[in-house]
């Protein structure tokens, strides 16, 4: 492999980072936005030109597809431990790079339009590279200890970006929000890389994932609590990716993440940052596989299916269309967890890791292009409501179309790109798990019912009145919506199974027809549910909401999660322990320093007073101490 | 002259200089020549260890040794390794920050200069020192000026606070002058003569029931200006009144001497005492690491929250060290190198923040991104590098310290090692508490609007200390290697 054409990949962002970093001042704003999107666009030049060396020019070998890895010592904890940096190239982080590259070029130009006029311009291209560069260094990663580093980097890009706006209040907490739970979820990671370098005494993937290798084999050698010391690893380090990827109970700061410019959700919550849980997952599959027969893999697949349930019923009740993708995000995110959670290994086993991966990629695109859509109605009419938006089908014509491909796409409708991954996933839950399967199935329906709800309700339904008429967007923003509906249509076709399995062998998929008529009918059946509800204005909606009452209210309020998790960190942290701790520590620990210091102040007061200066004084005690020595020397003489 | 005996001649020189200066512009510019020379020497001697060591495989390098006092073998020894070396750079970089910070100085400036150079005096005595007793007497030369600086140029509760920070170290002092003392009676255990010589007394088997007895002074008498739980609190008030140089180089260097002390004498010397009584300090450093992040929390005075936070890393410091290995005590390095920077800085912008809108109480303050950006983009670098991001020197010195605490498999050692580690998320809370009250958010006052903009000294100050934060963080390798080789030594003698 080319490597010195790959470490250009991530470096050439940086390079534009601290370019538009530095000199912010002195850029003018249509500048940086040409800067940004040209670094971005030979980054995406030579991600194409890797992946296609890699799968066509070089292609398998021994039947498989080898795994490429260069790398340098960053820093040396023992003799045996460091931490390295380098890039490894294998089938899923070429995907990677082509998933990460791709959305991130069409989000750059699209905001060269959306953010026009904006007085942070030069910043936000600046905090886009950045996201980038991080982004590139987590999915090339050789070891787990460089992917925490680009992990925590990817962090806290999402952190300014979600806090764009930063004199909004409710963009300052979204984004403190979204960094501390994540930051939270982290410390599981963290200490799962801690126990798995000690035991295992490498970070390294190539070794961890060999199923020859010693970690994998000798998993059995260490338990705590009657599991493998490594099951402990894999549960700490999915905490980390399941913050990351918004899965139950960590979802609580995807929502709110919403507040950050649109095309910052597009990136970064929907298509690419919020999939690095899932990569991480796929990275350390054979692992996850392999160790305790799976135990951890298993917590992986009902996590993903309870995540994308409960997202799914949130986002039937939501009214802020950003929001409504929100949540449909974090239940497409559960899909993908759950499939690489009924996974096997080798050949056709390993569908449903396969399905995972192809629906990560044909999700990045469609999932986008709904937030690339949902910022382009935004951009027209001001407002993230429902309520404030209808018939817009007639002033934002591309808008319109590629919308409702996107929807198509995600409800899994054939031929467009989500049916194909959809269907993958479902016939790999099938055949491993009946009860994943059917939940798979409901959320496939709610999920057509619930973003046809929103297609009808933003661009049929009432006709508003608008102020100001609603026009189209301007070329730079529709191209990137074009562009992407295109790769929502036609990505489907992508023979997935050839290039990224968990064996890296590759092998034949075929449609299931029954199952995928089931999931389609399904689907279609949500549609028409959205039609009857939605497609004119009438009341049909309400009185469903009457008829549910209270099921609704908790809905809408999102299982009053955000709620319990301010009464933890508000009312339990904040005033049960850190009010208590830092009064304790001025009124006891430092009164009792203050005590000391004042008792020996009054010590000294009581007995300042025998230096009096007074002869008389002086006199009486010379004479006391006389006689007081005679008793004494007498009382010793005499006994 | 030695390389190394001119980190104290060229302070006195500047002192002298000093004394003839009139003014502040005059004193200001005789203070910067003297710092500066003391970055390049500072500099020039991490090149000329380099080149030293590559011949030289001695435990110090450029060592020299005079006798002091003949009847009770007290000796001015001097010499360096890696450890020192960087923490010798970190002085000079701190120190000449603070001159810059302190640019504008308009009280007594003459006077002031004077007491700060006194001050680093002793610090850089402190570390070059390998004599035990020299070491005592920098290390008091170190703490007392501190008593003038806070109690004149100080604000707020000045002479309170002043007499509170110098009586506990004093206090401190005390303790560790009985230990110096213990460990010089026993260091003829091996029927040789007595001294003060820290390499002498290495060689030494001193019985383990002198360790167990001298121990805990020696680790009590150093940590309390490392700011030890429950001795910390001495430190909030201390900075709150300290003036901002002061407070730069209090808790940037000052603070270092607890852990640097506990390294080279208690930890050292007294191999045995540290592994029977380490229980104990870890559970007093474990709480510090914790307890300190929660009661920043709830601060409201940026100073107050920065001392806090200082008793949090610099638990972490004590914590590393009483892991006793190489791959934690790696991380205690550069964790006080990283706290050092980090500190200064952060006490250096709250400074700039003061003098500007005349409060550090956070709730008054609020969108200070919009009208003093260069200043808040800086605090919010400063605040990530605090909450360990990579990339900066925090994150460096913490991964090692885990890494290493880590290395224990017993129960006791995971659930403090575990303990220390969920300080990150804490820590993330606070300082973006800040960072969202202080510079996020719509400004709050609307005589904010006119703040003046950050000036030219201020910024060199702002970058001098930045720069290694984010040099350690990217490239740590070479830093890290040469106090690894240097840590080789002594870890044989604890093990």
């Amino acid at each position: 492999m080319n490597f010195s054409s790959i470490i250009l990949i991530p470096l050439i962002p940086l390079a534009v980072f601290l370019l538009l970093g530095i000199f912010n001042k002195k850029i003018k704003p249509l500048a940086s936005g040409y800067i940004g999107v040209a670094g971005l666009l030979v980054s995406t030049l030579l991600s194409i030109n890797t992946a296609y060396h890699y799968f066509f020019v070089y292609g398998k070998s021994d039947g498989v597809y080898q795994t490429f890895v260069e790398k340098t010592v960053w820093m040396n904890f023992t003799d045996t431990l460091a931490i390295d940096m380098g890039v490894q190239i294998d089938p899923i982080s070429v995907m990677m790079l082509i998933v990460v590259s791709i959305v991130s070029l069409m989000v750059q130009i699209y905001s060269r339009g959306y953010m026009k006029g904006d007085d942070g311009y030069t910043k936000f291209f600046a905090f886009l590279a950045l996201f980038s560069f991080s982004m590139y260094g987590l999915v090339l990663a050789t070891n787990l200890f460089q992917i925490y580093i680009f992990w925590e980097l990817v962090g806290v890009s999402s952190y300014l970006l979600i806090g764009y706006y930063y004199t909004k209040p409710s963009a300052v907490s979204a984004a403190k929000k979204a960094f501390i739970v994540t930051r939270f979820a982290d410390l599981g990671f963290l200490i799962g890389i801690l126990i798995m370098g000690y035991y295992t005494g490498t970070y390294d993937f190539e070794t961890l994932n060999n199923p020859e290798g010693s970690a994998i084999l000798n998993w059995a050698s260490t338990s705590f609590m009657g599991l493998s010391v490594l099951t402990w690893a894999l549960i700490l380090i999915f905490i980390g990716g399941a913050g990351k990827s918004a899965m139950f109970p960590l979802h609580i700061w995807l929502p709110d993440a919403m507040e950050g410019p649109t095309p910052v959700s597009a990136l970064i919550h929907a298509a690419t940052m919020v999939v690095a849980g899932i990569f991480l997952v796929a990275r350390l599959f054979p692992m996850f596989y392999f160790v305790e027969e799976g135990f951890a893999l298993n917590i992986v697949a009902y996590v993903g299916a309870f995540s994308s349930l409960f997202a799914a019923i949130i986002a039937i009740t939501q009214t802020d269309i950003k929001r409504v993708l929100a949540f449909s995000t974090m239940s497409q995110l559960g899909y993908m967890m759950l499939a690489l959670g009924v996974s096997g290994y080798e050949g056709h086993e390993g569908l449903g890791y396969m399905a995972s991966m192809f629906h990560l990629f044909t999700h990045a695109m469609f999932k986008a292009l709904l937030f690339l859509c949902a910022g382009s109605v935004i951009h027209a009419v001001h407002s993230n409501y429902l309520k404030d938006m209808g018939g817009l089908r007639k002033y934002m014509p591309i808008t319109n179309i590629t919308f409702l491909i996107a929807a198509l796409a995600i409800a899994g409708v054939p031929p467009f790109a989500g049916f194909f991954s959809k269907d993958e996933i479902l016939v790999a839950a099938f055949e491993h798990n009946k009860l994943i399967y059917f939940i798979g199935i409901f959320v496939a329906g709610l999920t057509a019912f619930y973003m046809f709800r929103i297609y009808f309700g933003i661009f049929w339904g009432k006709d508003t009145k608008y102020e100001q008429k609603p026009h189209e967007s301007p070329l730079s923003m529709t191209f990137p919506l074009l562009f992407l509906a295109l790769l929502s249509i036609i990505g489907g076709f992508i023979p997935f199974s050839e290039f990224v399995t968990a064996d890296k062998a590759g092998f034949e998929a075929h449609i299931n027809y029954p199952l995928a008529a089931v999931a389609v009918g399904v689907g279609l059946i949500g549609i028409a549910l959205a039609w009857v509800f939605y497609k004119k204005e009438n009341d049909l909606a309400d009185k469903m909401v009457n008829f549910f009452g209270p099921l609704y209210q908790w809905t809408y309020d999102k299982f009053y999660f955000d709620e319990i998790y301010l009464f933890i960190t508000k009312k339990i942290l904040f005033n049960r322990v850190s009010a208590p701790i830092a009064k304790f520590d001025r009124k006891y620990v430092d009164g009792t320093m203050v005590g000391i210091g004042n008792k020996t102040v009054l010590a000294s007061e009581k007995i300042k007073g025998m230096q009096s200066g007074k002869v008389q004084d002086y006199a009486f005690a010379f004479v006391a101490g006389v006689v007081i020595i005679a008793l004494v020397f007498i009382y010793l003489w005499t006994s | 002259m030695d390389i190394l005996s001119l980190f104290i001649t060229v302070p006195v020189i500047t002192i002298l200089a000093l004394v003839f200066t009139r003014g502040l512009k005059q004193a200001r510019i005789v203070s910067m020549i003297g710092s500066l020379v003391q970055f390049g020497m500072a500099i020039n001697l991490v090149f000329a260890y380099f080149k030293e060591r590559a011949v030289n495989n001695d435990i110090m390098v450029f060592t020299k040794d005079v006798v002091w006092f003949k009847e009770f073998n007290i000796h001015y020894t001097i010499g360096v390794d890696g450890i020192s070396v960087t923490l010798l750079l970190l002085t000079a970089i701190v120190v000449l920050a603070g001159v810059f910070i302190s640019w504008k100085m308009k009280d007594l400036p003459k006077e002031f200069f004077v007491s700060l150079i006194v001050l680093s005096i002793g610090v850089y005595g402190f570390f070059i020192s390998l004599d035990l007793f020299t070491m005592f007497v920098f290390f008091e030369i170190a703490v007392i000026p501190m008593y003038l600086l806070i109690g004149i140029w100080g604000s707020g509760p000045k002479e309170y606070s002043a007499m509170k920070l110098t009586l506990m170290l004093m206090g401190a002092s005390a303790i560790l002058l009985v230990a110096i003392l213990g460990i010089y009676f026993n260091s003829n255990a091996d029927g040789g003569a007595l001294t003060f010589n820290i390499l002498e007394i290495a060689k030494v088997n001193i019985p383990f029931e002198v360790q167990k007895l001298f121990f805990p002074l020696t680790f009590i008498g150093f940590a309390v200006i490392g700011a030890l739980f429950p001795f910390h609190t001495w430190s909030p008030d201390g900075h709150a009144s300290a003036p901002t140089a002061v407070s730069m180089l209090h808790a940037g260097v000052l603070m270092k001497l607890g852990g640097y002390g506990v390294f080279r004498v208690a930890m050292y010397l007294l191999p045995e005492g540290a592994q029977h009584w380490s229980w104990f300090f870890i559970i007093l450093a474990t709480i510090g690491t914790i307890y300190g992040a929660f009661s920043a929390i709830k601060q409201t005075d940026l100073k107050y929250i920065n001392a806090y936070s200082s008793v949090s890393h610099l638990g972490m410091v004590l914590f590393a060290l009483l892991m006793l290995n190489k791959t934690a005590w790696n991380g205690a390095i550069l964790q006080s190198l990283s706290h050092g920077f980090m500190t200064a800085l952060f006490f250096a912008l709250i400074g700039m923040i003061y003098e500007r809108t005349h409060t550090r109480d956070v709730t008054k303050l609020g969108g200070l991104l919009k009208v003093i950006p260069f200043i808040s983009v800086i605090y919010v670098i400063a605040g990530l590098a605090s909450l360990g991001l990579p990339g900066f020197s925090g994150f460096v010195a913490e991964m090692n310290i885990f890494v290493g605490a880590f290395q224990h498999e017993d129960l006791f050692y995971r659930v403090a090692t575990i303990v220390s580690v969920s300080a990150i998320v804490v820590t993330a809370v606070y300082i973006l508490r800040v960072v969202g009250i202080m510079l996020m958010g719509p400004v709050k006052n609307e005589g904010f609007l006119t703040l003046e903009r950050v000036t030219w000294y201020e910024k060199l100050g702002i970058l001098l200390l930045l720069i290694p934060i984010v040099g350690m963080g990217v490239a740590p390798l070479w830093l890290s290697d040469m106090i690894l080789d240097s840590l080789q030594p002594f870890i044989q003698g604890v093990l």
